[in-house]
């Protein structure tokens, strides 16, 4: 059933409200902040207010305007995109606490460019989650480059520039391939309605024109997902606030473009049309390699937001590579670490953030024994870093569980050797960090400043812990019944496969 | 309902009215001549609003209006169409925003400059709006020598270095004049007419003489030395950058844009595309437009005057213009139409702000923007507008119409202009985004500020409204880009095109 509701736009409209009151207050740092508090929190409940009506199969859709003549500017809700936007705006919410702890305490220049930014690309990550086609969600990908680009810009250093110059090479790149796969495939199917299980069919073009639509495409996705080779970007990226990192190259930016990744394979191609193409298998073996190449390197960074990054790189490719098996379970998997890796990594992230703000630390071999003064950030961080080796009762685990059982029923167990290692490593890379910070003296006479850390700033670690086992233990727990959600998208996109639970 | 009629009439008749009594109204009292050239330029805008809702209200129909009521192909008449009229709107409307945009660049000047220049102006406005208008094709070499030459004096009007820039525009535009006139003189001796719609029936029977295709290649040398097409573009750098700074958003925003649209006619209306030598000339036009896309963007990369820069961006997106007309299809071709109003608007709006820069510092150095964002607020809001414009950022203009290019280039296979759009795209975003760059991440510039501030936004209010204005056109043109291409542009089409 189809439901001609504004609340999309809504949802994406709140936060581009909250940017005006933002900006109009700029000289009253308290009201500024309660703006973009204020926001999240509406922007989640209106998200929220549609949830049970999605798991029970309502679709909302409204058209603002038409972009083209026959392509309407078209914002609709159904399963797939849900799980995006509720996660997205979930995490908002601590996040947005946390940036006001960390940038207060960080004392950051130009705290309301950072927050007015920052409630854009929220505004954009609603818009990418729930755009009905492939214009409007070209809108949106572009929006959420333009808004994140001011943020890696923030330190407006030397090393900033840099980064935000190849940022903005890498993301402005990916969106005009992103462009030219579009048109392409309006022009051969005359439709860029995203549908369940895809709208190509073979008839409609030679196999070699699918076949590079598909490859243009993805890797305009792969960009935003940091597949390598096409990876620079992210580490680079890390130089950005530490929030930014936690949210937008954790959670939002890099999963815009997983999302592409699963809206291309999922709603344009469909599974059946790739499995006859074949170029699936070429984006599987990319993915896999990616896992491990960027597990190794993380091994060997000594700067802790730069190994996050690169553990957020192989994690993304878990979900590429579930897309890319094409079956039930492995799409469903996807979706579900999808949410996984965002509530993990986020977590992780705002460690990092208050390591750095406390100790001004960035390096993991100067963080011995500082367990010791900051034991709940440190816990969260071991308990996280659990999640990301897959441990069973934490988020990670269910995840990769029906990941590994997808490539099983694609016939193609051999890439559960791959998560294996890939799980094996991220102990190798995760647990030495909790290790030097619980068990290790702290150094003699210790020559470290130690700054000052407020709530705002643990409440919100504290928070995404919870969530991070809550989701382990209940998958099925509601609200956000991110388990049912991505069983329902996994099986409208794999209809023709047949259902499964 | 008499002047209801007469409104095509009036878009030109008003500034060329208003022009003549120019200089004798300023000797009575200075602001006096300004004041009506303005008001002239505002009726001209209206006219062409209504000229515009009657061709609508009619489904598309044209009006044609004969001169001293001689009937057409003897006499000389205006044919107005849904396209003529939305280029006519296009004119005037920045006609009449940058006309109030000049005032404070002129109020220290004698009078005898005052009148001039606005008689210049809208002489200029005459010359743009007659082209876009005449249905004669001799007609249109008179109009198009009145703007070339309100231009030329507009250009002078500079100061120092801009008699070279204007000399050299003479020398070379002259040559273009002269390869126009050569061109309708040939069609005339072929046809024995001038009038357009005449010259479109009795044409067909000489489409494999020689002569045609001279006659052809006179016309594309002649527009393409007015449009600025690489590589007849060698006038418009330095005209561009020494030009007088409170018309040069008008000169850069119509100025090489009305030509472009003058050979989209002439080709496409009264040649029309489907004989062999209009097909070859288009194909030479689409290379020409991919040299003139890579060559101006990486060109405009290398310049450091802000201006400079424009005036080889400018050439690089006259390339948009050409390869949408090269790709000989609908959707290259309203691409090819859309782009020329919206760069036209996107144009302006940077000209416009340079030119607040220009008349804040009088230097625009583009190293030298650090901190101009506070300076200066709704300017740098409308240069970034402009920017993601010109990048090709939805939903601002510029996207939409390099989307139809797009849909035009698969459409016609010719997948080569996929690979231009997209790497000039990029390159749009490397020269631009450097000077988002300068202003928020450079420190502070140290100018010498030559007019104080008026308004807290950093330039007095008559310069502010324009560039609102204009930046604010390329959010609205963008959103409603749908009805201007299916409302308007559908209805204009030629008739190969239509389906």
């Amino acid at each position: 059933m189809t439901i001609i509701d504004a609340r999309p736009f809504l949802a994406v409209g709140v936060p581009l409200l909250a940017v005006v009151f933002i900006l109009l207050s700029r000289r009253h740092p308290n009201i500024r902040e309660a703006w973009s508090a204020i926001a999240s929190v509406a922007m989640f409940g209106i998200i929220l207010s549609m949830g049970q009506a999605v798991l029970d199969g309502t679709i909302y859709e409204y058209t603002l305007f038409m972009l083209t003549d026959t392509i309407g500017f078209t914002l609709r809700v159904e399963p797939a995109g849900y799980i995006f936007a509720v996660l997205a705006s979930l995490l908002w919410m601590p996040i947005n606490f946390y940036s006001i702890g960390y940038m207060r305490c960080h004392n950051e220049p130009e705290q309301t460019g950072y927050f007015a930014a920052f409630a854009v690309c929220m505004s954009s990550v609603m818009g990418i989650a729930m755009a009905s086609n492939l214009l409007t969600f070209f809108v949106f990908y572009e929006l959420l480059t333009l808004a994140s680009y001011p943020l890696v810009l923030h330190k407006r250093n030397e090393e900033a520039l840099t980064a935000s110059r190849k940022y903005l090479s890498y993301t402005l790149v990916s969106g005009q391939l992103f462009l030219a796969g579009a048109v392409g495939v309006y022009c051969i199917s005359g439709t860029m309605d995203f549908r369940a299980g895809g709208f190509l069919t073979t008839d409609m073009a030679p196999m070699w024109v699918l076949q590079l639509l598909f490859v243009i495409m993805i890797l305009a996705g792969s960009v935003k997902a940091a597949v390598m080779p096409l990876h620079g970007w992210l580490p680079a990226a890390m130089v950005a606030p530490t929030p930014v990192s936690a949210l937008l190259h954790a959670v939002a930016v890099v999963k815009t473009g997983v999302f592409a990744v699963l809206r291309i394979i999922g709603f344009v191609f469909g599974p059946e049309l790739l499995g006859q193409i074949g170029t699936a298998d070429i984006l599987a073996w990319f993915a896999a390699t990616t896992i491990l190449v960027s597990s190794f390197i993380a091994l060997r960074q000594d700067n802790l937001k730069r190994r996050l990054a690169f553990s957020t790189i192989g994690q993304l490719s878990y979900i590429v590579l579930g897309a890319a098996l094409l079956s039930p379970l492995s799409i469903k998997g996807a979706y579900l670490h999808l949410v996984a890796h965002a509530v993990m990594k986020i977590t992780l992230f705002m460690c990092a953030g208050c390591i750095i703000v406390r100790t001004h630390l960035n390096n993991i071999s100067e963080m011995d024994g500082i367990g010791r003064k900051m034991p709940i950030t440190m816990a969260c961080f071991t308990i996280a870093s659990l999640g990301i080796a897959g441990m069973p009762f934490l988020v990670g685990f269910i995840s990769k569980w029906n990941l590994a059982l997808g490539a099983l029923q694609a016939g193609k167990p051999l890439y559960i050797l791959v998560w294996v290692a890939s799980a094996l490593l991220a102990v190798g890379y995760l647990m030495p960090v909790c290790r030097m910070a619980f068990f290790k003296p702290e150094p003699a006479n210790d020559p470290r400043q130690y700054g000052s850390i407020s709530y705002n700033m643990l409440i919100p670690i504290c928070f995404t812990t919870f969530l991070a086992v809550l989701f382990g233990i209940c998958p099925e727990f509601f609200p956000p019944n991110f388990y049912e959600l991505a069983t329902e998208a996994a099986n409208q996109i794999t209809a023709g496969w047949g259902g499964v639970r | 309902m008499m002047l209801f009629e007469q409104s095509p009439l009036f878009i030109v008749l008003l500034p060329i009215t208003a022009a003549l009594l120019c200089p004798l109204l300023s000797k009575l009292k200075k602001k006096l001549g300004s004041y009506v050239v303005m008001a002239a330029l505002f009726g001209a805008m209206l006219s062409a609003f209504t000229t515009l809702s009657r061709t609508l209200n009619d489904g598309g129909s044209k009006v044609h209006y004969w001169m001293g009521n001689w009937p057409a192909p003897i006499g000389i008449e205006f044919v107005v169409d849904p396209l003529n009229s939305l280029v006519l709107c296009m004119i005037t409307v920045l006609a009449f925003l940058i006309s109030i945009y000049s005032i404070p660049f002129l109020k220290d000047e004698e009078w005898l400059v005052y009148g001039g220049y606005y008689s210049l102006y809208a002489l200029l406005t005459v010359g743009l709006c007659g082209m876009v208008a005449t249905g004669d094709l001799f007609n249109m070499y008179v109009f198009l020598e009145v703007m070339s030459i309100a231009g030329y004096g507009l250009i002078a009007l500079g100061g120092k270095k801009s008699m070279l820039a204007a000399f050299r525009y003479l020398l070379i535009g002259t040559i273009g004049a002269s390869f126009y006139l050569l061109g309708t003189a040939f069609i005339y001796s072929l046809t024995g007419s001038l009038n357009m719609a005449d010259i479109a029936v009795r044409i067909t029977p000489f489409y494999s003489t020689p002569l045609f295709a001279m006659a052809c290649a006179c016309f594309l040398v002649a527009f393409g030395i007015k449009m600025a097409l690489f590589p007849l573009h060698g006038w418009q750098p330095d005209s561009y950058t020494f030009a007088h700074p409170g018309a040069i958003g008008f000169i850069a925003g119509c100025m090489s844009k009305v030509p472009a649209y003058a050979m989209i006619r002439v080709f496409f209306y009264v040649f029309g595309v489907n004989n062999p030598v209009v097909e070859h000339l288009l194909n030479v036009l689409g290379v020409l437009g991919i040299a003139g896309i890579l060559i101006g963007s990486v060109m405009a990369l290398a310049q450091y005057d802000f201006r400079r820069m424009l005036a080889y961006s400018s050439v690089a997106q006259l390339g948009y213009i050409a390869i949408g007309l090269a790709m000989g299809n609908m959707y290259g071709f309203i691409g090819a139409v859309l782009h020329l109003i919206n760069h036209a608007f996107m144009k302006a709006c940077l000209f416009l702000v340079v030119g607040g820069l220009t008349y804040r510092y009088g230097e625009i150095n583009l190293y030298r923007l650090g901190g101009l964002n506070n300076k200066m607020p709704i300017s740098t809001i409308a240069i970034i507008l402009a920017v993601l414009s010109m990048v090709g950022i939805p939903p601002t203009a510029g996207f939409f119409s390099k989307w139809y290019l797009l849909l035009g280039a698969y459409e016609g296979a010719q997948y080569i202009y996929i690979v231009v759009l997209v790497v000039s795209s990029l390159l749009n975003a490397l020269y631009f985004f450097r000077i988002i760059e300068q202003m928020f991440v450079e420190k502070e510039a140290t100018l010498t500020e030559i007019h104080k501030p008026e308004t807290k936004f950093g330039l007095p209010v008559t310069m502010i409204i324009p560039i609102a204005t204009t930046g604010l056109s390329i959010l609205i043109l963008g959103i409603y880009s749908t009805d201007i291409v299916s409302r308007i542009i559908k209805l204009g089409l030629p008739e190969v095109f239509v389906r």
